[in-house]
């Protein structure tokens, strides 16, 4: 794996690897080696140009794990708020020997155009690249499935999956959708019209205007942040009426199969998607998913910088 | 004056003959002509010199992307002999004294005829009419007026504009693009752009404009050109207002012709262009358009841009690309080659109806004697590997790099002058 770029560049294969290294660091990680040296002497740089401290700390925890050397390079009060391309940036990271570049942009394809346009030779995460792709949120979130519901083995064939909110603005959704698919799950989409992306019926999913007709027989949900400024671009009237027809409240959450569960990618809007209830119910694992998210960027990194043969 | 003699050359879809070209016109045309000068047109055709309605010079304001003189290279080189140079400068063209600068700086160029396109509003601002009488009566006798790179999205404005250029033959060439459907809009809105994250330009918000405006310029009864469509649906709505009688002329682009929106796949901004490139369907319905007349004209919408304009990531590019060096093969590869048209049709599609829409003398007129020889060479056997380095427009940013395509500009007369011989630039 020289880049992850999209949750579509992993075949069903590298996928199950990443989810098996994950588990394999995440135990050694828990009998309490303290840190592993497989990327001892190797550069991770974080680049960030969006505020995301969770998705970075995630980052940096899994690559000081590893005892890789991390350089946080952060938008905010850097050359970049100077008006530095990315380009430049890119040069004097090759400048300085990254190994590998976790990037976090506001624009759709920054990943892509920092991998393929000869800026830099080491490999390139995608962190979250505008309204475009979370691959990493999309690992965590099927690892955290296969934990619950299949006994943290194999794939994910058979599952329901209901994905609810902001699909158009959403790159966790658009992860999602493709990984699950390639893992054997079975993806509803839910959101008003306004936040479905134009042709999203082409797409490899169900897809709703219903939240209620889509909650018996999921065996998870996932509920996607809804930005209240959304409602001042006539998206949905008001945030009280999103969230009384597109809100995961304890009634319904109360429908669900007894062992579904139910995540947000975060930060949550507690009250507007999700209240705050149901956010810390004995079904919520979002909190697991934080926990989750480090091992299975330790194990993109490892795999991506420390070579293809497993954990030892 | 040198005289020019072209041997065995095709006149459009003719039998090979010699073109003799002295003072600046066709002197004769026949079998076993003498020149001081002769070029080998074995296998070529000759055409009426290229007319560009829709061209960015970018100068005065970005010459680190184009000068006249640079622009006016490349058109020689495309085989152009006339371009309309787009008002959206820095000043914009929109007074009497920056349309004669750009005019008289074309004449100092001296490759092409540069016809300045005025703007439509103030400052291209879209809330007050530009003195569009004081530039039509400037030596530069602007006929063509656009906000081009924006819409005039206003319907009253438009109704004036449409109206008061009537009095001096003018006509109003449209950028249609309705602002708040395209509000942050990076490609086409189709399953792709839902894909790859980016903002939909959906076709819509173009063909709600160019209905709006048939609709307008059929109540006053004024004349309306239309920019650069890319949709089928826009085909569809020109075919309707023209089986109406109403007034119409539209354009096409190469690119529109030859790309679909595949290409943004690979977030290279180098595709970035407005309006988007379009779906297979939409490429399809705009060369049917441009076969059958509907569309009426090639306009290459050349739109240089510095490097650091392209080389970054999508959203913060320029939209535009080059075009003027490329039009001519890319037109042969997507209409001649294809069985779409034959020579007549491209010289009508790229010369004599642009010419006739934007009012240019001397320009767009028939291969015969008498005529002011402002010809083009084209040798349809060849083919050339694009290379961005070898671009003679100041700018690099076209999308054919790495591409061969047919054909190849062996020379082009401007005026009774080679700009062009062998490929190259004459000057």
């Amino acid at each position: 794996m020289k880049h992850l770029l999209s949750a579509a560049d992993l075949s069903r294969d590298a996928a199950l690897q990443i989810l098996d290294t994950a588990k394999q660091l995440s135990l050694a990680t828990e009998q309490g080696v303290g840190k592993l040296p497989p990327l001892r002497g190797r550069t991770v740089v974080n680049l960030f140009y969006e505020d995301s401290t969770r998705t970075r700390i995630s980052f940096e925890a899994a690559a000081k794990r590893l005892s890789a050397d991390v350089i946080n390079f952060s938008a905010v009060g850097s050359s970049v708020s100077k008006g530095e391309s990315l380009k430049d940036t890119a040069l004097t990271l090759e400048a300085m020997g990254a190994d590998a570049v976790v990037i976090r942009h506001n624009s759709s394809g920054a990943p892509h155009r920092l991998a393929n346009a000869g800026w830099i030779s080491g490999g390139v995460v995608n962190a979250g690249d505008g309204t475009h792709e979370h691959p990493t949120q999309a690992l965590l979130d099927a690892y955290t499935l296969r934990d619950h519901l299949r006994g943290g083995q194999g794939d994910l064939t058979g599952l329901r999956v209901t994905i609810v909110g902001d699909v158009l603005h959403s790159r966790v959704a658009r992860s999602n959708v493709l990984l699950l698919n390639t893992l054997g799950a079975k993806v509803c989409l839910v959101a008003p019209p306004t936040l479905l992306p134009y042709g999203v019926q082409d797409w490899d999913c169900e897809v709703s205007y219903d939240l209620d007709a889509c909650l018996e027989g999921a065996d998870a949900v996932m509920m996607l942040r809804v930005q209240r400024e959304r409602m001042n671009a006539a998206y949905f009237p008001t945030s009280h009426e999103y969230s009384n027809r597109y809100g995961l409240n304890v009634t319904r959450m109360n429908r669900l199969s007894p062992d579904a569960v139910i995540m947000h990618p975060g930060p949550m809007n507690r009250g507007m998607e999700i209240s705050a209830d149901v956010a810390d119910s004995n079904r919520s694992v979002i909190v697991e998913q934080v926990a989750n998210g480090v091992s299975v960027r330790m194990a993109v990194l490892y795999l991506m910088l420390g070579g293809s043969e497993s954990v030892k | 004056m040198t005289s020019y003699v072209i041997k065995d050359v095709c006149i459009l879809d003719g039998k090979p003959t010699d073109i003799l070209i002295r003072d600046g016109v066709i002197a004769e045309i026949g079998a076993g002509l003498k020149g001081d000068e002769v070029i080998d047109g074995s296998g070529c055709i000759a055409l009426p010199g290229l007319v560009d309605l829709h061209t960015h010079l970018r100068e005065p304001g970005r010459e680190d992307a184009e000068t006249i003189l640079s622009g006016s290279r490349a058109a020689a080189k495309g085989g152009f002999t006339a371009v309309h140079a787009m008002a959206n400068t820095y000043p914009v063209a929109d007074t009497a004294g920056v349309v004669e600068q750009v005019w008289r700086l074309g004449q100092e160029a001296g490759l092409v005829d540069v016809r300045p396109v005025g703007a439509v509003t103030m400052g291209l601002e879209g809330s007050a009419l530009a003195e569009l009488g004081a530039m039509a009566d400037s030596a530069a006798a602007v006929r063509v007026f656009s906000d081009d790179g924006k819409c005039v999205h206003d319907a009253l404005l438009m109704r004036r504009a449409l109206e008061y250029v009537k009095a001096f033959d003018g006509v109003v060439a449209q950028h249609a693009q309705e602002p708040r459907l395209t509000q942050d809009a990076q490609m086409n809105e189709g399953v792709l752009s839902g894909k790859l994250g980016l903002a939909g330009w959906p076709a819509v918000a173009e063909e709600a404009i160019i209905a709006r405006d048939v609709l307008l310029a059929h109540h006053v009864g004024s004349r309306l050109h239309i920019c650069h469509l890319s949709t089928a649906g826009s085909v569809e709505i020109i075919r309707w207002a023209k089986s109406r009688g109403i007034n119409v002329t539209a354009e096409v682009t190469p690119h529109h012709l030859y790309f679909t929106d595949e290409v943004v796949e690979s977030y290279d901004p180098v595709y970035k262009v407005n309006p988007p490139l379009r779906t297979a369907a939409d490429v399809a319905a705009v060369r049917a358009g441009l076969a059958d007349g509907t569309i009426n004209i090639v306009a290459t919408d050349h739109a240089p841009h510095p490097s650091e304009a392209k080389d970054c990531e999508w959203t913060a590019a320029a939209f535009g690309m080059t075009g003027l060096e490329s039009a001519l093969s890319v037109v042969y590869e997507t209409m001649v080659v294809t069985g779409l048209m034959n020579w007549a049709a491209v010289a009508d599609r790229m010369s004599v109806a642009p010419a006739i829409i934007g009012r240019v003398n001397d320009q767009g007129q028939p291969i015969a004697v008498g005529a002011p020889a402002n010809l083009v060479i084209f040798d349809p056997r060849a083919s050339e590997l694009v290379e961005a380095r070898k671009t003679v427009s100041a700018s690099r940013n076209t999308p054919y790099a790495g591409r061969t395509l047919p054909g190849k500009v062996v020379a082009t007369f401007f005026r009774g002058k080679p700009t062009v011989r062998n490929g190259e630039l004459n000057a």
